[in-house]
């Protein structure tokens, strides 16, 4: 009697241990990442990151001031299509959605939301890089839009949806025509949580690296057109990272502190947003 | 005209369920009336079909007529829309639209009704609404607060201003004390008295006291059935049908 | 008799303008899905069914077959699982039942941190950080002790299919303990205090409840993290070694679906070749879609299954 309630005991410590270790385990990468994004990329990490272009092997300095400008490019230009249509998609399904139309649209939004963002490089290869027979800031912020859009139709949708019957109500009463109420009142009521997610969908494009490799191709220059290849941070990371030399290895850290450091400041600015709201 | 309202044999069903048994009931201009009755009764139904609240609902239908200016609300040619501008309506729980200030709030009603109008004509009316609701001196320092970080009965009284302001002629109020505390619920009763002068206000109340305390008239409501309907002091003292007289005496309901 | 609000000429505009915004997302799904058909039909119609279970893939003699690309996704994704499935599960219920209360946030959202980090960025930490600690702590040890187990053979490069798979599990590792823990906190607290009133240990109540409430819910869990394994691609390029070969020994480099699609698409001259690149690139959607889904059912099953209380 005696040892099996001490068996039972020491069963329950033992797991106890168990899943706070598997606890750390899971954090601990993630302190490791950081950890050596800053010490490996302390030595390149300079203003001039930030200002000069890229420089050849060997020839010390340089910088990805052209990716920065690459990725804002084609994150802007995708944002600039996939925002009017992911959210009044996602007005649709929130206020209207109701039919089977409705479900073969969610079951869309679905499906795109799971897709690898590699294959919607292929998409935007064939779609714009083979008929044009060349590569583009265009093909590249198409490729963006199409992983951009299903997170922000099903954000819309979901924020939509939390805006209480009696705010609709009450915009019924005073005579306010549907699609002003909506518009100008549900969706005003939701703004802040509409916004959060699309601040997070650009998070996550802004750090998409397969679906440029072949759309966007990257460029050791200012961009020239919106028609020409078009360099990105996340490829510039990929390229020095892939590359066989040490000084360009340097610069794959450094760049990669660059861009987590455009990713965390829009998430930090999405988590800021939701918090306000409550 | 004397009647504002003109109900004539109304019957509504959620689906299948009949809620309303051909309710006729003329509802007086410029008085009190109040819809009492124990709950599910069809008094909250009732009202919300007097502005076609429920256009949106699915699965439910309206027989008979509302008039409303010797026309019928549920005509073809009636733009609900239109209807709701002249017979505005406050909820049973506050509800002020959650991201907007309540100078927002008041004027929003104003701002989306079609005629443009400039900063200074809107200031004036949401002075003159928030007045009528009597909540201007409480409130004209802090206009920019927003209107959901009010108290529960300044809520309610923002809901009244805003409702006010786009000048309806009918005002229905679906117990709009049920949420409050006492001294809110004075406010509000005592508010109501004094709107009746210029507007016809119609109230659902599960409250007698309130009923009595406010009303011109009242109508009793069982079971989706108009029991009767009569000035309020003779419902009170000397009612026609003994169910009524069972309700108010407190044996049901 | 009564008429919708939606007759308002204006409200029915309305309406149909974000109609033809939903219309349009409909429509870019089965676009990219037209696309990926389309552009596969040259090597469906020139190697058919046999594509998926061949195992040449000689651009030169134009010879394709998708075999050692679906083995190596499919291999590497499932080492990942095996290692990512317990530790978020374990943290799960770590975070949900034993960390006290002003520890659950912040954990929640480092590990949640862990989802914001770019596939580029794991990719260059697996190059120069994980590939030589596991090469020179891990893989070479084990190959020189136990190389005689086909599953550990050496040579010992670094770039490898446990590499991949060990990225993976830290990248997939967010989604499935996300997941996991909104399955766990679908138990009635009810259900989980009479364990303990009975005199159960808090291990014993987590078992029971578990077992009882919670394994379909994790399955879905592992599903959908699954699913996000197969088609990642940058963080698998840069370490899986990119070797077009089936071979028994997690220590010798692989290829994955999505890694030959990176490498190869820029360099891919012939029609035929561009063609079977797309065609893996079709399989690899399909895969993802049906794994997707799965998860998707799932977790709903069993959602509506905890609602009716069984």
């Amino acid at each position: 009697m005696h040892s099996i309630a001490f068996r039972r005991r020491a069963a329950d410590r033992v797991t106890r241990v168990l899943f706070a270790l598997s606890a750390i385990a899971v954090i601990l990468p993630l302190f490791l990442i950081f950890f050596d994004l800053l010490w490996k990329g302390a030595r390149e990490l300079k203003w001039t990151l930030l200002a000069d272009l890229p420089h050849p092997v060997g020839e010390p300095g340089g910088g990805i001031a052209n990716g920065i400008l690459g990725t804002l490019t084609i994150a802007g230009l995708a944002m600039a299509g996939g925002i009017p249509m992911a959210v009044m998609a996602g007005i649709y399904l929130a206020e209207y959605g109701r039919g089977k139309f409705a479900s073969m649209v969610r079951f869309a939004v679905d499906m795109l939301a799971g897709v690898p963002s590699i294959i919607m490089g292929i998409f935007s290869y064939v779609l714009w890089v083979l008929p044009m027979k060349r590569f583009s800031a265009w093909a590249a912020a198409s490729a963006l839009a199409m992983i951009f859009i299903p997170i922000v139709v099903r954000t819309t949708e979901e924020m939509l949806k939390t805006v209480p019957a009696s705010v609709r109500e009450a915009a019924l009463a005073l005579g306010i025509e549907r699609w002003k109420t909506t518009l100008f009142i549900t969706v005003r009521t939701a703004t802040a949580g509409i916004v959060t997610g699309i601040l997070l969908a650009m998070a996550r494009i802004i750090g998409e690296t397969a679906p440029l490799l072949f759309t966007a191709l990257g460029n050791q220059f200012w961009q020239t057109g919106l028609d020409q290849p078009i360099a990105a941070v996340p490829l510039q990371v990929f390229n020095y990272a892939i590359s066989p030399y040490d000084d360009w290895h340097d610069k794959a850290w450094a760049g990669a502190v660059a861009l987590i450091g455009m990713v965390l400041l829009i998430s930090a600015g999405a988590r800021y947003l939701t918090r306000v709201k409550k | 005209m004397e009647n504002a309202l003109k109900v004539k044999d109304l019957c509504a069903w959620f689906g299948n369920h009949q809620v309303l048994n051909n309710i006729t009931m003329d509802i007086r201009r410029h008085a009190v009336t109040s819809v009492m009755g124990p709950s599910g009764c069809g008094k909250s139904t009732f009202i919300r079909c007097l502005n076609r609240m429920h256009d949106l609902t699915p699965g439910f239908r309206v027989a008979g007529e509302v008039l409303f200016d010797g026309r019928d609300i549920y005509s073809e040619k009636i733009d609900p829309v239109l209807l709701r501008r002249k017979v505005g309506m406050v909820f049973q729980q506050p509800n002020p639209f959650p991201r907007m200030s309540a100078f927002e709030n008041v004027a929003v009603g104003l701002k989306f009704n079609g005629k443009k109008r400039s900063r200074s004509e809107l200031a004036e009316a949401v002075e003159k609404s928030l007045r009528m609701a009597a909540l201007w001196d409480e409130l004209k320092d802090h206009l920019d607060r927003l209107g959901s970080s009010l108290s529960g009965g300044q809520q309610q009284r923002l809901c009244i201003a805003r409702a006010l302001a786009v000048e309806p002629e009918v005002l229905l109020m679906d117990e709009p004390c049920s949420a409050l505390d006492p001294v809110s619920t004075a406010k509000i009763e005592e508010l109501i008295e004094d709107l009746s002068d210029k507007y016809t206000i119609v109230v659902v109340t599960h409250n007698m006291q309130q009923a009595g305390r406010i009303s011109d008239y009242v109508a009793f409501f069982l079971l989706g059935d108009l029991i009767e309907m009569d000035k309020a002091a003779r419902i009170f003292t000397n009612p026609a049908d003994k169910r009524t007289e069972e309700y108010i005496t407190g044996r049901f309901g | 008799m009564t008429r919708k609000a939606g007759d308002n000429p204006k409200d029915l505009l309305f309406e149909k303008t974000t109609a033809v915004f939903a219309f349009g997302v409909l429509f870019l799904a089965f676009l990219l899905f037209a696309l990926l058909v389309r552009e596969s039909l040259p090597a469906i119609r020139k190697f058919g069914a046999a594509f998926l279970v061949t195992k040449t893939w000689d651009p030169v003699a134009e010879s394709f077959g998708a075999l050692p690309f679906i083995y190596g996704t499919l291999v590497s994704s499932f080492i990942a699982l095996l290692i990512a499935v317990p530790l978020a599960v374990g943290s799960a219920i770590f975070i949900n039942e034993f960390a006290p209360e002003w520890l659950k946030t912040p954990v929640a959202f480092l590990a949640e941190l862990l989802a914001a980090i770019p596939s580029v960025i794991y990719g260059l930490w697996g190059i120069f950080v994980l590939v030589p600690v596991l090469r020179d702590w891990l893989m070479k040890p084990a190959a020189s002790y136990l190389g005689f187990l086909p599953l550990f053979k050496g040579p010992v490069y670094g770039p490898s299919m446990l590499a991949a798979g060990m990225l993976l599990s830290i990248m997939i590792i967010p989604f499935i303990l996300s997941v996991s823990r909104e399955v766990l906190a679908t138990v009635p607290r009810l259900q989980k205090e009479a364990v303990l009133s009975l005199g159960g240990t808090h291990w014993e109540m987590i078992r029971i409840v578990i077992g009882q409430h919670c394994i379909p819910g994790i399955f879905g869990a592992t599903i959908l993290g699954l699913g996000r394994a197969l088609g990642e691609t940058m963080a698998v390029t840069m370490v899986i070694g990119n070797r077009p070969d089936i071979l028994l020994s997690i220590f010798q480099p692989g290829y994955s679906m999505a890694a030959v699609i990176a490498n190869e698409f820029t360099e891919a001259t012939g029609e035929l070749y561009l063609s079977a690149l797309v065609e893996i690139g079709l399989v690899l959607f399909l895969l993802t879609f049906v794994v997707n889904f799965a998860a998707k059912w799932i977790l709903k099953t069993m959602v509506s299954r905890a609602a009716r209380g069984l």
